[in-house]
């Protein structure tokens, strides 16, 4: 029950965060530029022009244009792109499992990179390595994501040719429609830099994060106790330790995982990685306001569900946290 | 070696004889892909480039800008307002459906309701089938730019067009944005957009004369300059464009790639304003204008070279470029003149560019500001991406902005139309004449200029308004932005680009 009662306030909460969202997204598009001079060449008369902005329905007031909008959006369709003459929803859809194992591919690496690093460095504080991961960490956190990515395409795709520098590569179509690069090799290593880069802004900060909760539950009382009792240090250490230095690393994580959205943005970019990221920029580029609606709401929807199941996590991690909103 | 040497230039010998070079792949990346397949849908120069591919043109653009018959295969002038185009027999389009003149009749019916492409074919007042292999157009007067025009008309597959859908959707989806028949080099095996097209060589293709010798050519857009340079130098690519002015040098000196350049038509200037700040209005003042900018230090500096200096609209070539007039810098006269016009203590003026539609476009503002801070010209300067610019323009937002102009005739006359005759809403004349600019015999002779067949004449005439335009100083010239292709060695993409920017790749050849 009391998960039913948490999912219900969940629902409640992502469909009110989606109207604010839809309702920001489209009070600023008059900001974003002007559709039309994209979807026309040069010499086309202002009269031409303006006949298409009515027919576009550009021309209403901002209120019928919303509530149209509304009224579309809630039978799912988010309108239709002008770039791609398509569903924006669809358009979107289509370029999600681009961008989701590219988020895969990245978190992958920080996780299997930071945690044994993370427990290396509190254990072994001053030994040289430590201080090599340490000082590199800092120097990671500081360079700014694009600048990785261009290193990596011009080191790795240029200078040495190991590894391809833009695009996905072969994918392959599993049968629900969902195009994976994960099965053939060209699609993994097509995969390696892109999400290296993304990566790169979580690993250090990761590392840092596990190397100070970690050096704190070493110091605690039951970690003494248990040492006192006679466990064996690998138990003391990667169980009654490491168990507790997750909790606040799930809570960073769920949090981070917007940051991760927002810099596949500047990541799929660099290595015309073909997802939801680069799809939004170009929106942006070519004024395409449907499509940037729609994006936003569907990243809006990703956020919820994130952090939703980070609160699940969190219940099994640590029996003694309540699932908010529901009675204990 | 000399034995393997006589056995090398016999083996090379053999080859050359057998001709044909083995058929090959190329991969190629522009900075973007075509929105549509449909070539009526948006005048711009992904579907130009599309069209070249899948489409022939009755007549194309040589390399001299002088005309190279296609699927016309000569044409005549039978009197002032009427030509007649006697079309190639025995091309067929893809669906294996003959080309004759009823297809030709109908594109050009379609050209006509497209609303980017009517503005080109208002002159054409009439378009017949006088038998199956000969097109008659007349225009509306006596008009110098037919053939121009005739490079714009890509035979479509009329019955195909007319099963499916012809309609030409600017929102929305259509057949004809979807699928294509041309009588091209190559059809469209499969498209994402955004991500990969991938043509194939047409089996039938009537140029059997054409050297090309690409089977597969498969597009890429990139969009970041930096990955799509990277792409070419690690050998993902054979050819990209376009190429950023910091990567040309690498481009050049990288043993495995060339660079191909060329000096384009695009013309980058400034306008200023008269009605909204009142010292503009005054000729003295833009002259002072011209004198204080260094557009030849801006070529050198922020361009590197990529650029070439301009002191009127037409590039060379254009009938109407005017040898004689030539880049003015000149601080000392700037301040002199600006004594003259009363304005010694300078004034203030706003000013707005686009960050990315030119090549350096604000960096070019941001130099120009402070040339003009030099003769006490206090700059306010608002940089913005292109898609906010556009709207700021239209409203005339600021005392002097930017504006960059390709003719899409390849004709001068183009240019005034645009840019610098008396803006007009009911003719559509001086859309995008953003300073208000206005002089009767520019006008006058822009006018003259579109109904004069005597090219002696028109050249004269068209030489004279560069000059008042100079003379005035209606607008600040830059430069003509270059234009550059980069590609492996190997892929002989110096023969088939050209100055309109829509490399002819049927024809392309890559050595082994």
């Amino acid at each position: 029950m009391h998960i039913l009662a948490f999912l219900i306030r969940r629902a409640i909460q992502a469909v009110i965060v989606m109207f604010v969202i839809s309702l920001v997204g489209f009070s600023i598009q008059d900001n974003l530029g002007d559709p039309l001079r994209e979807l026309v060449g040069q010499s086309v008369s202002e009269e031409a022009r303006d006949d298409l902005r009515e027919q576009l329905g550009l021309n209403d007031p901002f209120f019928v244009q919303y509530t149209r909008f509304l009224g579309n959006a809630l039978q799912g369709d988010l309108g239709n792109s002008y770039f791609f003459k398509r569903p924006a929803l669809s358009v979107i859809l289509d370029k999600f499992p681009a961008t989701f194992e590219l988020v895969l591919g990245a978190v992958f690496i920080f996780v299997s990179l930071s945690i044994p690093a993370g427990i290396y460095c509190a254990i072994n504080r001053d030994s040289w390595l430590s201080r090599i991961i340490m000082s590199g960490s800092i120097v990671g956190i500081s360079v700014p994501v694009f600048l990785t990515a261009i290193g990596m395409v011009w080191l790795f795709g240029v200078e040495l040719g190991w590894l391809p520098a833009f695009g996905r590569g072969d994918t392959y179509e599993l049968p629900w429609g969902w195009d994976t690069g994960f099965l053939t090799w060209d699609g993994l290593s097509h995969l390696i830099l892109p999400s290296i880069t993304l990566s790169s802004i979580m690993l250090p900060l990761f590392i840092r994060l596990i190397r100070a909760e970690m050096m704190e539950a070493m110091g605690t009382e039951y970690v003494r106790f248990a040492r006192a009792k006679g466990l064996s240090t690998r138990r003391v250490r990667y169980v009654h330790a490491f168990r507790n230095t997750l909790l606040p690393v799930v809570t960073v994580g769920g949090l981070m995982i917007g940051t991760l959205i927002a810099y596949t943005i500047l990541t799929e970019t660099v290595f015309q990685w073909p997802g939801m990221g680069f799809l939004f920029l170009e929106a942006v580029n070519r004024v395409d306001t449907p499509l940037i609606i729609a994006y936003i709401i569907i990243v809006g929807l990703i956020f919820v569900v994130v952090n939703t199941i980070v609160d699940f996590i969190y219940t099994l991690i640590n029996p003694m946290v309540k699932l908010p909103g529901a009675k204990g | 070696m000399k034995p393997l040497r006589h056995f090398a230039t016999a083996a090379a010998l053999v080859l050359g004889m057998v001709g044909t070079a083995p058929a090959q792949t190329l991969s190629f990346a522009y900075d973007a892909d075509p929105v549509s397949l449909d070539p009526h849908e948006q005048l711009s120069g992904g579907t130009l480039q599309l069209s070249h591919m899948v489409f022939d043109p009755l007549l194309r653009w040589n390399s001299d800008l002088g005309f190279d018959p296609r699927l016309a295969e000569s044409w005549e002038r039978v009197d002032d307002t009427t030509m007649r185009f006697k079309l190639r027999e025995g091309v067929t389009f893809h669906t294996g459906n003959d080309m004759t003149a009823e297809d030709v009749v109908w594109t050009i019916e379609r050209l006509k309701s497209s609303p980017d492409f009517k503005g080109i074919f208002a002159g054409w007042v009439s378009v017949t089938a006088i038998d199956d292999y000969t097109v008659e157009v007349k225009t509306d007067g006596p008009s110098p730019l037919v053939l121009h025009t005739a490079t714009y008309v890509f035979p479509m597959d009329k019955d195909f067009y007319e099963d499916g859908g012809a309609e030409i959707a600017k929102h929305g989806d259509s057949f004809a944005s979807q699928n294509l028949s041309g009588t091209g080099p190559f059809t469209v095996a499969s498209r994402e957009q955004g991500v990969k097209t991938v043509f194939e060589r047409n089996p039938d293709y009537w140029d059997t004369a054409s050297p090309g010798n690409v089977q597969t050519a498969v597009l890429t857009p990139i969009k970041e300059a930096p990955t799509r340079v990277a792409a070419l130098l690690s050998g993902d690519v054979d050819f990209i464009a376009p190429v950023p002015p910091t990567d040309l040098e690498r481009i050049k000196n990288d043993p495995d790639t060339k660079l191909v350049t060329m000096t384009g038509t695009r013309i980058i200037t400034l306008q200023m304003n008269q009605n909204r700040n009142e010292a503009l209005a005054d000729p003295k003042v833009r002259q002072a204008i011209a004198y204080a900018i260094n557009n030849e230090g801006i070529v050198q500096k922020i361009m590197k070279g990529f650029g070439t200096v301009a002191a009127q609209q037409s590039p060379e070539g254009y009938v109407g470029h005017n040898p004689d007039l030539k880049p003015r810098f000149d601080v000392a006269k700037a301040q002199s003149l600006m004594e003259e016009a009363g304005y010694a203590d300078g004034f203030s003026a706003t000013m707005m560019c686009p960050n990315n539609r030119y090549v350096n476009d604000f960096k070019i503002c941001e130099a120009a500001a402070a040339m003009l801070a030099k003769i006490n010209v206090k700059i306010d300067l608002t940089t913005m991406p292109k898609a906010q610019y556009w709207p700021k323009y239209d409203e005339r937002a600021a005392d002097i902005m930017m504006i960059g102009w390709h003719s899409d005739t390849e004709d001068s006359a183009n240019f005034n139309e645009f840019l610098t005759m008396t803006p007009d809403p009911d003719t559509g004349r001086g859309q995008y004449n953003s300073g208000n600019y206005s002089n009767a015999e520019v006008d006058e002779l822009t006018i003259a200029s579109l109904t004069e067949t005597d090219p002696g004449k028109r050249a004269e005439q068209l030489q004279r308004v560069e000059e008042i335009l100079y003379n005035e100083a209606a607008f600040i010239p830059f430069h003509w932005q270059d234009l550059a292709w980069g590609a492996r060695k190997g892929v002989m993409i110096e023969d088939v680009v050209n100055v309109m920017n829509f490399p002819y790749l049927g024809d392309l050849v890559i050595e082994e």
